[in-house]
């Protein structure tokens, strides 16, 4: 018998592995039947709503709680604050109210509100003003890094370049909001709760309760976007549990739009001053830079390591600092903290290459070799075949030169790297006598395709169609399975299902062989719904499976493991053409490319998805959406949907995902493609608007106003 | 661009005329009739005032009203105050929990609901203007078996990530391509204008409804 080894087919034998598979929970979603936490609604569901403090620093000095109790129809009131405590932000839960219908819980709401009062603090929430911070002792010096000696390279260099560069806080926005519904029976809370992080969850819910893990359940089965906000369960879904033990009523909660962007989580700030030399070749000698912003209250920022990203050139001196606003906190967002660091460094850059009146492309290229984990080739190709989609040398020119009209064009480029490697994962994967196959595991799907690649994983083994396969998802019930950030899940889950499902697959083939006086199993293979032996035909899936017996046949799949299915780092390149109208300051994206690696593919269309996906985002972080803080009140002024503006259909031009998929790439298993393609945006469309303009619009979102206030400056 | 689309006439249409039924139903403090209310969708704000000050008292205002409406070819009967959004009431009383609640501020479309032929938010509309009104909701354009081709269109094209907007989307699709059947891309952008989606599926929902229109679909299943 050969060697029984994981491995995937070999790719020209595969059926599903590779093709454009639907996804399966597609059509729930669409029709509306897919439930997600915010729909859970349970004969006697009690509805909630939360009082919140409008005041940015402030201290409670007076709350009546009771006095939602005399509201009609209120049944529990859950109070996050007492009198003398603190609140940091705007947004700041301070009470909660579960009633039979949400317009009562309103009513409780106001209630409570009438009877509250704080002793307002000073505050402070610019995390763009360094010197301000300064002045109010919101200044944190962190991370100093120096390697080589940055003085003296730039002393030898052909062309220094300085510049100021930044990118605003910008919200999750995620469509469904944080919450839960909370339902007690007895000691055992079954809790829905829109997460990221299913099997991770029970714990946070039996530490704060002071109850046992295994009273606890956590579902999630379709969760309305996290991306990166949604690992835990927050005080507001261990109210939403005290509400429904108190009232003994099952007690939905979900944030409000409004205090969802206030408290559920943002991304941090960023905004740096560069020193930047290279040789007259082109070469970058050195880097120097001090970057500044906020993850809230504690400070903090965007971590200092990476920088120059994803360079590591020869003389390097960073500093970061950290200002404590009095602003929501920070939580991971998508490939945190690299599309800031990407937007500081690569900015910069091609506004060196500029002085060294470079083609933005060629200096690129000039520089890969400073590229970490021996991706340089990669890049290489990755950026021919992005030049090629976009006419990159028939449509360069040196910046400035964008036309002769109010409108000009312009392209940029930039790249990104990610890791993406395999999570934890451990699922079940049933066999029937009959034939059927089923798997449980307690991982998520957030729109990743969860459910579909994992059908697709086990349909090609055992060479049956993806809807033959019923894969449940979503229960802490299930085995343990990592919470979905990073890019961890599709290697984790499709790894550890490969590896069970060939398990069980030659279990199988032993009992075939049996059976039909095989001498070997080793030309066995599973397909078209038939156990081929060769080319010929032993007998059907159903045939082989009723081999099992009266029992299914049962097998753990784990993983990470080393054994070449998964692998991790990828590389990437993007490249847009836009416009830009100098009268009225809009850009209007005409082809935004994405040349994107991943490793072994196992879905395109829904791996095309998430690069497009990721350049929408990208586009809406680099154009428009932002957090706006009002320096005199404190507040979040645009924390709804009307005026924290996300691009629409009509908003996004013509987007092109090229996957680089050489067999160099097949070979290397399963990568995680959430996070790589949402990184290069936000510099790729600046630097296509320094290029349009010849003016570099320095801080991001590239609204109308900045464009034009750059404009009227003129600074290069 | 944004700008225009956002003051476009997808979202204006879905909105209403501009007017907050919420604060005006439970800051008047006076009774008004139910059948009043719902007749008067289509007058001035003038003559809404008007017609509160007037009376006839049949409902008190905060007071818990029957109320009947025929969503889905079926009529449900409700009883809830008349300040109550028809979104609410599709989610919370009817467990009809396609229509999304998520921005509360008629501006994201992912309550978007069919009334009498036309796209409306559901979180603009008290559930007591929509008596008498014929309502659908997205459950009305499949079972979770049979569906309606927009429904296939946006599963061929994946246009849905999360999947959260995405019934509001469908919806509106549908209504959009019952009004214009062969629409194109630019009709399609501004009609879609008054949604919004933030996994950034706008490629594949562009192409769903291309290949739809091309199909000079109509009426779905």
């Amino acid at each position: 018998m050969a060697d029984r080894k994981f491995s995937w087919p070999s790719r020209a034998d595969n059926v599903l592995i590779g093709k454009d598979i639907q996804r399966l929970d597609g059509v729930a979603k669409a029709s509306g039947q897919a439930k997600y936490t915010a729909d859970i609604n349970p004969e006697g569901t009690l509805f909630a709503r939360l009082v919140t403090c409008p005041h940015a620093a402030a201290k409670l000095a007076a709350i009546d709680g009771d006095a939602a109790k005399k509201v009609a129809g209120v049944r529990a009131v859950h109070l996050f604050k007492k009198i003398g405590d603190e609140v940091r932000w705007e947004g700041e839960l301070i009470a909660a109210v579960a009633a039979d219908r949400a317009e009562q819980a309103a009513d409780g709401v106001k209630a409570i509100q009438a009877t509250v009062k704080y002793e307002v603090l000073p505050h402070f929430v610019d995390e763009s003003d360094l010197e301000g911070a300064k002045q109010a002792e919101r200044f944190q010096q962190l991370t100093q890094k120096n390697d080589g000696d940055v003085e003296a390279a730039f002393k030898k260099a052909a062309v220094v370049h300085k510049g100021h560069y930044g990118i605003v806080t910008i919200s999750h926005m995620c469509l469904e909001p944080h919450g839960s519904h909370c339902r007690w029976t007895g000691e055992n809370l079954d809790a829905h709760v829109s997460t990221q992080n299913v099997s991770g969850t029970p714990k946070q819910f039996s530490d704060a309760l002071e109850i046992e893990e295994t009273n606890v359940t956590v579902t999630s089965d379709y969760e309305g976007g996290g991306f990166g906000s949604k690992f835990t369960v927050d005080e507001w879904g261990l109210a939403c549990a005290k509400l429904a033990q108190a009232a003994g009523k099952p007690v939905r909660l979900m944030l409000d739009r409004a205090t969802e962007l206030k408290v559920a989580g943002t991304r941090p700030s960023g905004f740096i001053d560069v020193t930047v030399a290279a040789d007259a070749e082109g070469q970058v000698v050195a880097w120097d830079s001090v970057h500044w912003g906020t993850a809230g209250i504690g400070g903090g920022g965007v971590d200092v390591g990476q920088l120059p990203y994803p360079f590591t050139f020869p003389n390097r001196r960073v500093s970061q600092v950290g200002l404590m606003c009095n602003v929501g906190p920070n939580r991971a967002w998508r490939a945190p903290p690299h599309p800031q660091l990407c937007a500081m460094t690569q900015t910069a850059l091609d506004d060196l290459a500029a002085k060294l009146k470079m083609d933005s492309y060629d200096f690129f290229a000039k520089n890969l070799q400073f590229t970490p984990f021996g991706k340089a080739e990669v890049y290489a190709a990755e950026m021919e075949l992005a030049a090629k989609a976009i006419d990159w040398k028939k449509k360069w020119h040196p910046h400035g030169e964008g036309g002769q009209g109010p409108v000009k064009r312009g392209l940029g480029m930039a790249l990104h790297t990610w890791g993406g490697g395999a999570g934890p994962c451990n699922c079940t994967v049933k066999i029937h006598p009959g034939g059927a196959v089923e798997t449980f595991l307690g991982s998520q799907d957030i729109g990743t395709g969860t459910r579909t690649v994992i059908a697709i994983t086990l349909g090609e083994t055992f060479g049956l169609p993806v809807d033959a396969i019923k894969v449940h998802l979503g229960s802490s019930k299930y085995p343990p399975s990592a919470g979905s950030g990073g890019s961890i899940t599709v290697g984790g889950v499709t790894g550890a299902h490969r590896r069970a499902a060939q398990t069980a697959l030659w279990q199988i083939f032993d009992k075939v062989a049996a059976k039909y006086q095989l001498e070997s199993t080793d030309g066995l293979v599973a397909r078209n719904g038939k156990i081929l032996n060769g080319e010929k035909t032993v007998c059907t899936w159903k045939e082989a499976c009723s081999l099992l017996g009266q029992m299914p046949l049962e097998v753990q799949g784990k993983g990470p493991a080393k054994d070449g299915l998964t692998a991790d780092r990828v590389a990437g390149v993007q490249m847009v053409d836009l416009s830009v109208d100098v009268e009225t300051g809009l850009i209007r994206i005409h082809k935004f490319v994405c040349v994107q690696d991943c490793g072994l593919i196992l879905d395109e269309l829904t791996a095309r998805s998430q690069v497009l996906g990721a350049l929408i985002m990208g586009i809406s972080y680099s154009l428009s959406e932002e957090r706006i803080m009002d320096n005199k009140t404190g507040r979040y002024v645009n924390a709804d949907l009307q005026n924290y503006k996300l691009p629409r259909i009509g908003d996004v031009g013509e987007l092109v995902a090229i996957m680089y998929q050489p067999d160099s790439e097949y070979d290397r298993g399963v990568v995680g493609l959430g996070e790589p393609p949402v990184i290069a945006p936000g510099a790729a469309i600046s630097n296509a608007v320094a290029n349009a303009t010849g003016v570099r619009v320095p801080v991001l979102p590239l609204t109308p106003k900045r464009v034009l206030d750059a404009l009227k400056g003129g600074q290069a | 661009m944004r700008d225009a689309i956002d003051e476009s006439n997808a979202d204006e249409a879905r909105r209403g005329p501009g007017f907050n039924r919420r604060d005006f139903l439970k800051g008047s403090g006076v009774a008004v009739a139910a059948t009043a209310v719902a007749a008067s969708v289509d007058e001035t704000h003038a003559q809404k005032i008007e017609a509160v000050k007037k009376g006839p008292a049949n409902v008190a205002l905060d007071k818990p009203t029957s109320l009947k409406l025929e969503i889905n070819g079926h009529v449900h009967q409700v009883t809830v105050r008349p300040r109550v959004m028809l979104l609410d009431v599709l989610r919370d009383d009817l467990n009809l929990t396609g229509a999304k609640d998520v921005c509360d501020t008629t501006n994201c479309g992912a309550c978007t609901v069919i009334i009498d032929g036309k796209p409306v938010y559901a979180c603009a509309r008290t559930a007591i203007e929509c008596v008498g009104k014929k309502i659908t909701t997205v459950e009305g354009l499949g079972d979770g078996k049979n569906v309606d081709d927009v429904i296939k269109c946006f599963i061929k094209h994946d246009a849905t990530q999360c999947g959260y907007c995405t019934p509001g989307f469908v919806v509106a699709t549908r209504v959009l391509l019952n009004s214009k059947p062969g629409a194109g891309i630019e009709e399609i952008r501004k009609g879609l204008g008054g949604n919004i989606c933030r996994c950034g599926t706008y490629d594949g929902l562009a192409k769903a409804a291309l290949e739809c229109a091309s199909a000079g679909n109509k009426g779905g299943r």
